[in-house]
């Protein structure tokens, strides 16, 4: 096959692509904000996503918040800025590391799990079952996770974000001898608002792709195990890259003031 | 609706996958209170036919009218509405197998005839009676029943709503010969009970022969025969000969891939 033809196809496949993704959006979203709404639906969900991603949003943050402080503190100590550790975790954690830690491991759990109960039941047919009972599979399934998801992924990213600068502060104070009161002082010497407010938008941002991706590829899943196998991968790795690709954007929008 | 008007019309009705044409044509029409079985081959489109028919697949060409009404090509809300009307026992059950048994039948009167929980609960135990389950079953989950046990409250769950029109798709298969059997009494006796028009897809003949007052055959995306079941032991076709006595040399060749 000609080289060009190849490229070319490749281009409008992924163009279709993107098209019936932003459509599907475009439908999640009008059904979400419309009634009939699922409020036992909304709340297991956020449960299921907010509650029990606690404990790995939790070690993976307090874990970061811990090396942060261990590498900027070798790291600064070349140029006598050893003062600077606390602003660094708190400032890393809020805007950057909380919010995309948080994404990464959530993609990795929810979106995953979404995609494989979704595509199952698309397997299944229970899709096309909810269908014949006169029940919109957009709104009982897909909506409900769309929202829990957006609603709970700030909510652990706060969590995330206090534990992770905690995790700076026992490392900076236990083991490279900081003064525990200086130490809280300068965390919140030069923290902003702005800072944690635009973390958790991102993280609000992050929680509605990660139920996006897991809702679409579970609900367009193939046939049969393999089909549904195929959707839970790909859920997972969209997402994390899509989480990776709006960071860079809404940083820029954030901070291209020089913030 | 007049004396005349069929309660379900196909005309003409093409439906493809990809460069797969599996519809080919086809024309059928059910009389109100009537049971019309179709029968045929795997893989020869009967689930699709189906699918048509509920809305749940969109044929390509020609027209589906739901007493008398069209339904190819209409809006969501105008669909929906039909949707009321329907009843649907899916090939594998399709049970919810997040629900217990009691809300999957009961998910109808729920979800689109909004009775409270409370008294569905009771509809849902009167519904299970008659397709001969007791109150054991009722707090259970789908995955803890027999495949038998399946059937019947998948069956519970199709006419719990007291539909107008009931679709079967292949009731019986994957069940023992006396179980399948089980299961095509409480068919005509519920459809019966009902006063509901029933359509039917199966290849199992000894079901077809008990619930079907006519009977179709499709083969290769068309209808090539019909009639009541007397005149189907005497069909003269040498297609309807081979199926129902189950051959494998005559004029139907069985694809050996797919399926
Ligand atoms: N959603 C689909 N996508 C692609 N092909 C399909 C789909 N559904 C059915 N088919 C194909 O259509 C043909 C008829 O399928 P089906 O109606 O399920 O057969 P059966 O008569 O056994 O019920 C098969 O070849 C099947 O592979
Ligand atoms: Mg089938």
């Amino acid at each position: 096959m000609n080289p060009l033809a190849k490229i070319g196809a490749t281009f409008l496949a992924f163009l279709a692509g993107t098209g019936r993704l932003v459509m599907f959006a475009g439908a999640v979203v009008g059904q979400a904000v419309t009634p009939t709404y699922y409020p036992r639906h909304i709340l297991k969900q956020f449960i299921e996503i907010g509650y029990y991603s606690l404990p790995v949003v939790g070690l993976t943050t307090l874990f970061s918040g811990m090396v942060l402080a261990l590498q900027s503190y070798t790291g600064f100590a070349r140029f006598s800025a050893e003062g600077a550790v606390a602003t660094v975790v708190v400032l890393s954690m809020t805007r950057e590391l909380g919010p995309v830690l948080a994404g990464l491991m959530v993609a990795g759990r929810v979106g995953a799990a979404m995609a494989a109960e979704i595509g199952t039941m698309r397997v299944t047919e229970q899709i096309d079952a909810l269908t014949t009972l006169s029940t919109n599979p957009f709104k009982y399934l897909i909506a409900p996770r769309v929202i829990a998801a957006t609603v709970s992924l700030p909510i652990l990213v706060l969590i995330g974000d206090i534990v992770g600068v905690f995790g700076g502060y026992v490392v900076s104070t236990y083991k490279l001898g900081f003064n525990p009161s200086n130490y809280i002082q300068s965390t919140v010497e030069y923290l902003e608002f702005m800072d944690v407010v635009s973390g958790l938008v991102k993280a609000a941002v992050f929680g509605f792709i990660i139920a996006l991706m897991g809702c679409y590829h579970g609900y367009n899943s193939g046939r049969g195990a393999q089909g549904v196998g195929a959707a839970t991968t790909n859920a997972v790795v969209s997402a994390s890259i899509l989480i990776l690709v709006a960071n860079y954007f809404l940083t820029e929008v954030f901070f291209s003031g020089g913030g | 609706m007049t004396e005349g008007t069929p309660k379900i019309a196909l005309q003409n009705v093409h439906k493809s996958f990809g460069a797969k044409h599996v519809l080919r044509g086809v024309d059928l029409q059910v009389a109100k209170g009537e049971s019309l079985v179709i029968i045929g081959g795997s893989g020869t489109g009967k689930s699709v036919a189906l699918k048509c028919v509920l809305g749940l697949m969109e044929p390509e060409q020609g027209s589906i009218k739901i007493d008398g009404e069209e339904m190819v090509g209409v809006s969501r809300s105008e669909r929906a509405d039909a949707m009321r009307k329907f009843g649907m026992l899916f090939q594998g059950g399709a049970l919810f197998d997040s629900l217990p048994v009691w809300e999957n039948v009961a998910f109808g009167l729920i979800q689109s005839q909004g009775m409270p929980r409370r008294d569905a609960r009771d509809a849902a135990r009167e519904k299970l009676r008659q397709v001969g389950l007791g109150e054991e079953v009722i707090d259970l989950h789908p995955a803890e029943l027999s495949g038998g046990m399946q059937k019947r409250v998948a069956l519970a769950r199709a006419i719990a709503t007291a539909p107008e029109i009931i679709f079967f798709d292949e009731p019986t298969t994957g069940l023992d010969p006396i179980m399948a059997d089980v299961i095509n009494d409480l068919i005509v006796n519920c459809v019966r009970e009902l006063g509901a028009t029933a359509l039917s897809i199966t290849h199992d003949m000894a079901s077809a022969r008990k619930i079907a007052d006519r009977i179709a055959m499709i083969h290769q995306g068309k209808i090539i025969w019909q009639g009541s079941v007397s005149e189907m032991e005497n069909s003269g076709s040498p297609y309807v000969d081979q199926f129902i006595h189950g051959r494998a040399e005559g004029p139907i060749k069985m694809a050996i891939q797919d399926h």
